[in-house]
């Protein structure tokens, strides 16, 4: 066996520790199902772009906002992607991630090896957050990339006229539509805490995955029924589509910071209660 | 190692576990000596299982105290583990890694392990289990044999002073269950403390110095394979139509004789005396005309002892 010595166990408390961060991304990224995942969405915009590419008529006004602009403008694709992949195909992806974070491990038996190892409860469960989220940031990059690469492939690239009348030119149209990017995976994060408080409670990763993405639909749901005005500045979805605002001159951030606000205050109550349960619990799979 | 002589490597007292009004584990107070190789024995759903959990901080116990490698659990958790390797209720892996990137995985979920050295110990972990040629083959094509020294290697990633192995040689055939025997007696040398559970004593009979019995939760043996044997003791038996003749010299070694059983020709004895030679008893009788037909001597094997503890085939205690 290996002598006990400072080559095996680092001292406690040494540097910061990124070690189990990275292999959980790495092990997150490499698996197929996040793969295959990834290029759904990817093909979102590619098939939005070929559709408006091979029925070129004239605008009949109905569709995403935007859509009518994509062929004179293939940056637009990225924007009417990302519109689209919002309520339900991002929502769904990131339930699956999230939903399979203490689920997945305690079905596949890998749970109790990962607590002995010892990971740590509170670590483990900040790891597994961290790696949600960065896949929140990958899949809306999916679309926003993809939509932009077969935009330029398929129509004209130019100067982009904003909502507010303003033009910009297309770097400053990337930086727009980046600034969309982290935007929406800054709205996810609020839905990420709350399926990684619900893959605490279950050793069924399925069970998990879709109750999360239940809520996410029920969330925009009620978000819709005017009765419940008083309630919607309090649903996670509430602000999913108010990225419009970072396509003014100049950009108007006030849904961005309430955005951001709701998420972490999301983020705080699950995240407590993702502790809360994950602490105590009895590791029995 | 740097045990003190005589300390205990676990140790619990009054340990209970309650499921509902179920009493999985109820008042158990393990001792396991440090470099002992310790059986931990008892049927399935006996609580050995929901005993380990609780050793290591999985579960929580419902009353009682531990202490293992001498720290309080689960309090130390986080000194203690890393000198832990530990096999729970079977091997658990992803199954779309291969098994050097599963172990790779777990030894970097530990708070502390270096991971320049991370590569060389998986290695290693990997080839005293025999697997070096399927390290880069994806676990979900390992036969259950494969996994099960997967999740002993898992255990061997770093230098341990105790071991745990839960049912280590679940779904090996007769050559892995050897190598397994093989490998806890090499850990044994080393002087790693072996803390081994099993429902097949046959099994781990050979290689613990120590042996605890468990019955329904409860802890119904505890002590040295010498002593837990000693609970029955070595017997003679001869056969034989002088009964008389034969009792009386067997009394004369200081042996007690058995009331007479369902054979007439069999006299039975506890040998009583280890020292005494079993062939000087039967020089004895023949010289004394004892017409001598059979003569055996009877150590209760472990397993009559485990059946007289928890009780016969699936008759078990609920």
């Amino acid at each position: 066996m290996w002598s006990n010595d400072s080559t095996v166990v680092a001292a406690r408390r040494g540097t910061l520790d990124t070690a189990l961060l990275a292999s959980e991304i790495s092990v997150l990224f490499r698996r197929r199902r996040t793969v295959a995942m990834l290029a759904s969405l990817a093909l979102i915009p590619v098939l939005i772009a070929f559709a408006v590419k091979l029925t070129s008529r004239p605008s009949s006004g109905r569709g995403p906002a935007f859509l009518d602009q994509v062929s004179q403008n293939g940056l637009f694709v990225s924007f009417v992607g990302l519109l689209v992949s919002v309520p339900l195909f991002l929502p769904l992806t990131i339930g699956v991630v999230a939903g399979d974070t203490i689920a997945g491990e305690a079905s596949a038996g890998t749970l109790r090896y990962l607590l002995i190892a010892p990971a740590g409860r509170g670590r483990l469960l900040v790891i597994k957050y961290l790696a949600t989220a960065v896949f929140c940031l990958a899949s809306t990059l999916a679309v926003a990339i993809a939509g932009a690469l077969i935009g330029a492939a398929l129509f004209p690239i130019g100067p982009v006229t904003l909502l507010s009348g303003d033009t910009i030119g297309v770097g400053d149209s990337v930086v727009r539509a980046l600034l969309i990017a982290l935007y929406i995976t800054v709205s996810l994060l609020g839905l990420s805490a709350i399926g990684l408080f619900i893959s605490t409670m279950t050793n069924v990763p399925v069970g998990a995955m879709a109750t999360t993405i239940v809520l996410s639909v029920v969330s925009q749901v009620l978000d819709s029924l005017p009765q419940l005005d008083w309630l919607h500045p309090w649903l996670f979805s509430h602000y999913w589509l108010g990225f419009a605002d970072l396509l003014r001159q100049p950009i108007s951030w006030d849904s961005f910071g309430s955005n951001a606000l709701l998420q972490a205050g999301y983020l705080v109550v699950f995240g407590a209660l993702a502790y809360g349960r994950f602490s105590t619990k009895d590791i029995l799979s | 190692m740097n045990s003190s002589a005589g300390g205990f490597a676990i140790r619990t007292d009054g340990l209970s576990k309650t499921f509902g009004s179920q009493h999985a584990v109820d008042g158990v107070d393990l001792r396991v000596p440090e470099g002992s190789v310790f059986g931990f024995l008892g049927p399935n759903g006996s609580g050995k299982t929901t005993t380990i959990r609780m050793l290591l901080g999985l579960a929580s116990a419902t009353s009682g105290q531990i202490e293992v490698l001498g720290r309080p659990m689960p309090r130390s958790l986080d000194t203690v583990l890393p000198e832990v390797g530990a096999l729970v209720e079977g091997p658990g892996f992803s199954p779309y890694l291969s098994g050097a990137a599963n172990l790779h995985r777990l030894d970097s979920a530990g708070r502390h392990t270096v991971s320049a050295t991370r590569r060389d110990r998986v290695d290693s972990a990997l080839e005293r289990v025999g697997l070096s040629h399927a390290a880069r083959k994806k676990v979900t094509a390992y036969s259950l044999g494969m996994k099960q020294r997967l999740g002993i290697a898992n255990a061997l990633l770093l230098p341990r002073r105790l071991l745990v192995l839960d049912e280590p040689t679940n779904g090996l055939d007769p050559q892995g269950t050897r190598e397994v025997r093989h490998l806890i007696r090499s850990f044994a040398a080393e002087g790693t403390t072996v803390f081994v559970s099993s429902h097949l004593l046959a099994e781990i009979e050979q290689i613990c110095t120590d042996v605890a019995v468990m019955s329904a939760g409860r802890l119904v043996a505890q002590g040295t394979i010498a002593e837990l044997r000693g609970g029955g003791g070595a017997r003679v038996r001869v056969e034989t139509p002088d009964r008389g003749a034969a009792t009386a010299v067997l009394v004369r070694f200081g042996m007690a004789v058995a009331e007479p059983g369902a054979d007439p020709l069999d006299v039975i004895a506890s040998l009583g005396d280890d020292d005494l030679e079993p062939e000087s008893v039967v020089a004895e009788l023949v010289s004394a005309g004892v017409r001598v037909r059979g003569f055996a001597v009877d150590r209760p094997s472990l397993e009559q002892r485990f059946v007289e503890l928890t009780g016969e085939g699936f008759d078990v205690v609920q």
